[in-house]
């Protein structure tokens, strides 16, 4: 650009931008991130930690969550029994770090499955709407169920299991969940985008594969971290009232279920799995806000 | 308004149908023979048999239905298998405290979270605001039965300024009835506070915004006649959508925070009825609870007309 055209007289060279502005820090990739969404960041690291815990759970000082200690019953916490032990000997804080799988387990599971069995049902409500009418009844029916009750209801019938806790949990979320896809696919339907690729003879799963479900997985994400902190409480509270995961296991609402005739007492035998429950829950939640307020801006700012 | 308010009652016989098809069909969707199911492990084939009859399971599933549903609709929610009381008597026992423990949550929740939502949307960025929504996390993150825990074990155990566990009617007075009730009422209420918070603060900020608000401040009304009356008057609709819906968050919580404060209501009667596999109760229990909530939000919708009277769907 230094041609002599440019250098006519009376012409003054602009200092270049670098000399007038103060020099721009640069902050790593990570850091920006951090900076921008401090809850994701929260959230995500605490839930990672949860995660570690519960899968090097045998490492982590413990023993046995299930060994009985009769001589050893009702210990106050010491620092050979971290928590405490309970009314038949068990040690607290082995059986609240085993506790983590479960509540994790549950968690994951259902939200997975859900998603899964929700967008199936909400795509094909969007799609075929002969059937749409039939099918939203019903979601209708099953959501005005209260969530909790439907699962009480559910494990009622089956064995106690794990499996059980997951579906009978999944059948009272997945409704929600195609009731959002159905939103979702029938405003994208009308897109411009969808149009043209029908209008161009694109087949129909081809259109659902990649110009429908793309569209659907940040609600879709944001929806699951909501289901997973739900589906924990649910777990929970199915445990404590003793319609959830079989009392052999120790699952965090199994031990507060035990902790319970001796609370009065003994309180720390229900706060140690409640004080870990609920920052569980929290971190799950805290990465849902976050990735509602960095996926979808437009729904942030309505809640 | 009329027609609005027939279609919307007719719309909602379809769904109170398909909730009483699914808690009646419930026991035929397990695995298993139901009279199995229902009779437990100890029973013997003799007990088996006699419930087999009682439910006539004989004849096919639609006339059994269509006779359940009939029984229904006259009162009759059949009998309780363990203590073979009828199951409307057994309800109508239960009904006082947690129809008292969820009138006055909602009453408390209501008086609690719309004026700190109001708050926080008028103080918008402030320390107000940012406490308001980190308490609605918390809120969502703390499991009903640990708060109640926690707050007997504070202003109960330590403190000693309310009773520990159980319930009084209010014919016993309303004093101790109500002393009874309050650490269940704000254990119950802290999601719904929670909820109701978060949407009040979200929908007057966006009505906050709005011209009509502005030509009300620059005539001079007062700051609290602005957000009151004029905003929070266009507010309501989205807030009362979600009293309606919040509803079933305290039915769930309902049935977990009995069993923490021992209230013998309806939860109560539920958890006991799962023990003992009383299926008729919880059959009746899910079916009541369902149809208030579907009857709640029904109202909810009616009540929209009177709020807004441009809705005319």
């Amino acid at each position: 650009m230094s041609s002599a055209a440019t250098q006519g007289p009376g012409y003054v060279a602009a200092p270049a931008l670098n000399d007038v502005l103060p020099p721009v820090r640069q902050r790593g990739k990570v850091m920006t991130f951090a900076h921008r969404h401090p809850t994701i960041v929260l959230g995500g690291s605490l839930l990672s930690i949860m995660i570690l815990i519960a899968i090097f759970a045998p490492y982590l000082g413990t023993v046995d969550p299930t060994a009985l200690a009769p001589a050893k019953r009702i210990r106050e916490p010491s620092a050979q029994y971290w928590f405490g032990t309970d009314m038949l000997g068990r040690d607290v804080y082995s059986r609240v770090i085993y506790g983590s799988r479960i509540s994790l387990e549950v968690g994951f599971a259902v939200a997975l499955l859900s998603s899964a069995i929700g967008t199936f049902i909400g795509l094909v409500s969007g799609f075929f709407r002969w059937l749409d009418t039939i099918i939203m009844r019903i979601m209708d029916g099953l959501m005005s169920i209260p969530s909790i009750l439907l699962a009480i209801a559910l494990m009622a019938l089956t064995r106690a299991s794990v499996q059980n806790v997951i579906i009978a949990i999944t059948v009272s979320e997945f409704p929600r969940v195609s009731r959002l896809i159905r939103g979702v696919v029938l405003s994208l339907r009308e897109q411009p985008f969808v149009e043209a690729a029908v209008a161009s003879g694109t087949r129909l799963p081809k259109i659902i594969w990649k110009h429908i479900l793309p569209n659907t997985l940040a609600p879709l994400m944001v929806n699951a971290t909501f289901i997973c902190a739900s589906a924990m409480i649910t777990e929970a509270a199915l445990s404590f009232i003793g319609a959830g995961t079989p009392p052999i296991i120790p699952s965090w609402g199994n031990i507060m279920a035990e902790g319970r005739a001796l609370w009065q007492v003994k309180p720390y035998i229900v706060f140690f799995p409640a004080i870990f429950l609920c920052i569980t829950v929290l971190s799950v939640n805290l990465l849902g806000d976050g990735l509602r307020d960095a996926l979808d801006p437009r729904l942030a700012k309505r809640l | 308004m009329l027609a609005y308010a027939t279609r919307r009652i007719l719309a909602t016989i379809p769904v109170m149908l398909i909730v009483a098809l699914f808690v009646f069909s419930l026991l035929y969707l397990a695995p298993g023979d139901p009279a199995a199911i229902i009779a437990g492990d100890q029973a013997t084939p003799a007990d088996v048999e006699r419930i087999r009859a009682s439910l006539g399971l004989d004849r096919p599933f639609l006339v059994r239905f269509g006779e359940w549903l009939w029984q229904i609709m006259h009162g009759d929610l059949g009998t309780s298998i363990f203590t073979n009381l009828p199951v409307s008597h057994m309800i109508a026992q239960r009904i006082e405290p947690t129809l008292s423990l969820m009138v006055l949550t909602i009453v408390f929740s209501i008086i609690v979270a719309i004026p700190l939502g109001v708050l926080a949307a008028w103080k918008h960025g402030s320390w107000i605001d940012r406490g308001v929504m980190v308490m609605a996390v918390f809120g969502f993150s703390v499991p009903v039965f640990v708060l109640g825990y926690l707050l007997a074990y504070i202003f109960a155990l330590r403190l000693d300024w309310l009773p520990v566990q159980g319930f009084h009617s209010i014919s016993d007075g309303f004093w101790p009835f109500l002393r009874s009730l309050i650490l269940p009422t704000v254990a119950l209420g802290l999601i719904y506070v929670a909820l109701l918070a978060r949407i009040t603060r979200a929908t007057m900020l966006e009505v906050l915004s709005q011209d009509y608000v502005r030509t009300a401040k620059a005539k001079g009304v007062g700051q609290r006649a602005v957000l009151f009356v004029h905003a929070l008057k266009n507010a309501a609709v989205p807030i009362v959508t979600i009293i309606g819906i919040g509803v079933a968050l305290l039915i769930g919580g309902a049935v977990v925070t009995e069993s923490v404060f021992a209230i013998p209501g309806l939860g109560r009667l539920t958890v006991d009825a799962i023990l003992r596999r009383d299926y008729p109760v919880i059959q009746g229990v899910v079916l009541l609870f369902s149809f208030t909530y579907v009857l709640v939000n029904l109202l909810v919708d009616l009540l929209y007309t009177l709020f807004d009277p441009r809705i005319r769907y």
